[in-house]
Formats: C-alpha cells, structure tokens, sequence
C-alpha cells in the first residue's frame, strides 16, 4: 500500500465527487440519523412508560418488544423490515427509504426506551416517597421531582445512543439506499479504488460524531450546574 | 376521651410479606390523639418504620384498618362508591425521613413552595412568606436561595421539617430523623423537634434517641417483631418496664 498515492487519490476524489457523493451522502445519513433519533426518543419514551405502567399487559408488550429487538442482530432487523414492511403495508411498495428508516426507528426506540427507565429508576426512592408525602399526586411527582433529575441519568447515556445511530445508518448501504456508506460503494465501483473511498467517508462520520459528543457535553455541563457547590 | 380528640385510630394493623413469612406488621391496635407526642421504640426490624410509613400509606398494609379524622384511609372507595384520593390525606400528614429527601434540583425555597404552590394552589408570593417565615423560625431563612447539596445534615433536616409544615399538617410523622446525622447535628435537630412538640402539634416519632423519647414524649410505644408489645408514660414505661423483652431492650439502649 503506497500512501502517497492514496493521499493524492483522496484528494482528486475528494474534489471530483464532493458534492455530487459525498454531500449527498451526507445529507441522507443525516437526514436518516435525525428521523430515527427525533422518532425513536418518542416512541422510546411511550415504550418506557408502558414498561412501568401499572397495566400488565402493557408492561408484557413493552418488555417482549424490546428483549426482541435487543436480541436480534439489526442487520437482520434491516432486512425483515425492508422485504416484509412493503408486504404489510402496500404503501410503503419501493419506498426503500421509509422502509430503512422505520426499521432504525424501531431498533432504535427499544434502546432508547431502556435508557429513560433505568435514568427514572436511578432516582432515589425517597424522592417519590417525600414528593407523595407532601400530598403531590403521582404526574406531578413524576414531572416536577423525578423527569428533572432523570434527566441528567438519561442524557449522557441517550447522547451515546444519538452517536451510535449516526454510524448504524450505514448498515443501510445494505439496500442502497443513498447515505454516506453507500455514496462510498459507488464511488469504489466507479474507481476501482478500495481504501480512498473508505477512508473519505471514515473522516467524515468522524467529524459528525465528534462534533455530535461535543455538543452533547455543553448540554450536560449545563444540566450538571444545580449540583455544584 | 371523646372521639374528636382521637387523630388517628390504627386496627388490627398488619403487613405481611412473602405470603406472610414475614409479618412487618402483626396486628398493631393504637389511638392517636390530637397533641399527643408519640414515640416509638424498639429493636431494628421490629416494624417501627413499617407502622409510620403505614399511616399515609407509603406502605400498603395487608390488612387492618387506619381511620384518619374520622375517614379509614386504607379503603379505596366510601359507602357512596366514591374513590378515596390519598393524596388529599397526605396533605394533613407530614412526613421527615431519615435521609431528608429534599429535592436536589430545587433551592430550599423552591422545596418548600412547590407542594403549597402546585398541590394547594396557593399564590406564589404567599407561599414564599410562608416559607421564610418557617425558615425563620429554624434560623434559615438566609438560606432560601441555596441548594441542598449547599447545606449540613442538620441544615437539610430542619429544612425537610419545615417542608412538610409548609402544607399546615394536623400531624407530623417522623421516620428515625436523627439517625443518619452527625452527631453533632443531632441536636439541632431535636430542639426544633422539641419547640414543635411544645406548640402543640401532633407527631408520632420512630426515633433511637431515649432522652428524646422520655423528654418529649407523652406517650412511648415499644414495637417489637411487628407487635406493640408495651405502651405508656415515658416514666412508667423506662423506669418500671414490664415485659421482658422491654427490659432487655433498655438494657442495651439505656
């Protein structure tokens, strides 16, 4: 492998396809990124409260969904929802994308839904028990006393989720469906060049993910102010 | 005694766990009555905290019944069917714990205002001159504006006092509030204990502390494996204790 010349096939690349691939790609890893974050968190936080609902059915539902999803490879995942979604619903029929996206969506909540119950049930008990005492009702103590402070459990922990989903988008490149890993796929098949290709893209997850847990640690040194003496 | 005066009638009060392997609670009868200081004694494990966390229903007792001003809190619907909101109940009952259990995210002000605030409706302004003026009343009043992270353990406690007095209760339950302080703080502690007891409030009191028990306290209660085994006069009950098992109680502790 002669460096040098990779380094200056990374540039040419660089230059030829910049926006024509890689801006693309980008742009839909993005894109496929933010839905399945934005989606998962809600559907994660409903998954989450039917987990410690006083419902059993609704716990037994949430608990079976999320074992199912933690214990299935998510490539596998990827593919059962990518041939069977559109045999559900025909109108999702050729809409790779959705398809893909439903299927991190989904993946994604299950993870996420874990996190926001073990932040909630991090909290110290006597902190329920003292906000009960004083006469405050179970949504009250559960949005003034216990969110605040299950926040601060969640977050770090949801912020490396946010990261992992960003680099699990290019299990999409499966399908071809357009993002970073995949732009990288094409500019190899129109190359023939292997590592350059790689490497391109490599840097630019890097930066995204980089930037993404910078970001996230200006939010928690925020949260973290009430705690300094 | 007429039955206005009696604040709270606990009967046949039982907690069982594991299908009753573990009786917490085996059948504790008691009156409380209002003004009464009542202490509760006893070995660990003996159902002291069960019984306290029992009355507002922190602790769901198996059976039994816990009439609260006239009303058995411990059933879930009236003779009319109409649902009975515990959360009303707890308002008139309140609580300290052995950890304090202030809000972290909130400054002791805050802590204090919030239940008057979100659960009372009262206007903020008035419950944060109700506020100061208990915080006065503990010498914290230059506090208010701190965190709780901010203060001592004795600090945190008095707070956590005067937090369940801000919603005006008709009775003061305490679950061993000294125990997980310094000892240095313990005092400090007490004597605003002691000043409330003085005002006349209702307090029944789970508390290791024996001078306490026999200063303050008008009425002592000796629990053992979930059983009120003696019950009296502070002085009658350390100075002639009749059971043996209070006896080699207050061997040890005395």
């Amino acid at each position: 492998m002669n460096f040098i010349t990779i380094g200056q096939n990374i540039l040419k690349l660089t230059a030829k396809y910049w926006d024509k691939f890689l801006i693309t790609g980008l742009g839909y890893t993005l894109a496929l990124a933010a839905i399945t974050v934005v989606v998962g968190a809600v559907l994660g936080s409903l998954i989450a409260l039917m987990r410690m609902s006083k419902i059993p059915p609704l716990r037994w539902i949430a608990t079976v969904y999320t074992e199912i999803i933690r214990g299935t490879p998510m490539l596998l995942q990827l593919y059962v929802f990518y041939f069977g979604l559109p045999q559900l619903i025909p109108f999702l029929n050729r809409k790779q994308f959705l398809c893909v996206a439903i299927a991190l969506v989904c993946n994604s909540a299950a993870y996420v839904s874990e996190i926001i119950r073990s932040g909630i049930q991090a909290v110290d008990i006597g902190q329920t028990e003292a906000a009960r005492s004083l006469g405050m009702s179970q949504r009250l103590t559960m949005t003034e006393i216990i969110l605040p402070q299950a926040i601060k459990n969640i977050l770090p922990a949801l912020g490396n989720e946010f990261i992992m989903i960003v680099k699990d988008t290019s299990l999409a490149s499966t399908f071809f469906i357009g993002d970073l890993m995949t732009q990288s796929l094409l500019i190899r098949g129109k190359t023939y060049l292997t590592m350059e290709p790689l490497i391109m893209v490599a840097v630019i997850y890097f930066v995204v993910t980089f930037l993404l847990s910078k970001l996230l640690a200006v939010f928690e040194r925020r949260l973290r102010r009430g705690d300094i003496r | 005694m007429a039955t206005s005066d009696k604040l709270i009638q606990v009967r046949d009060l039982k907690k069982y766990y594991n299908d009753g392997a573990i009786k917490a609670l085996d059948g504790v009868t008691v009156d409380i009555n209002k003004g009464d200081v009542m202490v509760v004694i006893g070995p660990s494990g003996g159902g002291k905290s069960t019984f306290l966390r029992s009355l507002n229903l922190l602790e769901q007792p198996t059976s039994g019944q816990i009439i609260f001003e006239g009303v058995d809190i411990t059933r879930k619907k009236d003779d009319n069917g109409k649902k009975l909101d515990i959360d009303l109940h707890r308002q008139k009952m309140g609580m300290v714990f052995q950890h304090f259990n202030l809000f972290p995210h909130k400054t002791i002000l805050q802590n204090m205002t919030l239940a008057p605030m979100k659960v009372k409706g009262l206007p903020q302004a008035e419950a944060e001159a109700k506020a100061m003026e208990l915080l006065g009343r503990v010498g914290l009043a230059d506090r208010a504006g701190a965190y709780p992270i901010q203060l001592s353990g004795g600090q945190k406690q008095r707070v956590a006092i005067v937090r369940a007095l801000a919603m005006e209760p008709d009775v003061m339950l305490f679950d061993e509030p000294t125990s997980a302080l310094d000892p240095e703080m313990v005092g400090e502690v007490l004597d605003v204990m002691r000043t409330l007891a003085n005002s006349g409030m209702t307090m029944v009191v789970v508390t290791h502390e024996m001078g306490f028990a026999r200063e303050v306290g008008n009425r002592v209660l000796f629990m053992s494996e979930g059983k009120l085994v003696e019950e009296g006069a502070p002085d009658t009950l350390f100075n002639h204790p009749q059971s043996p098992r209070l006896q080699d109680f207050l061997s040890k502790v005395l």
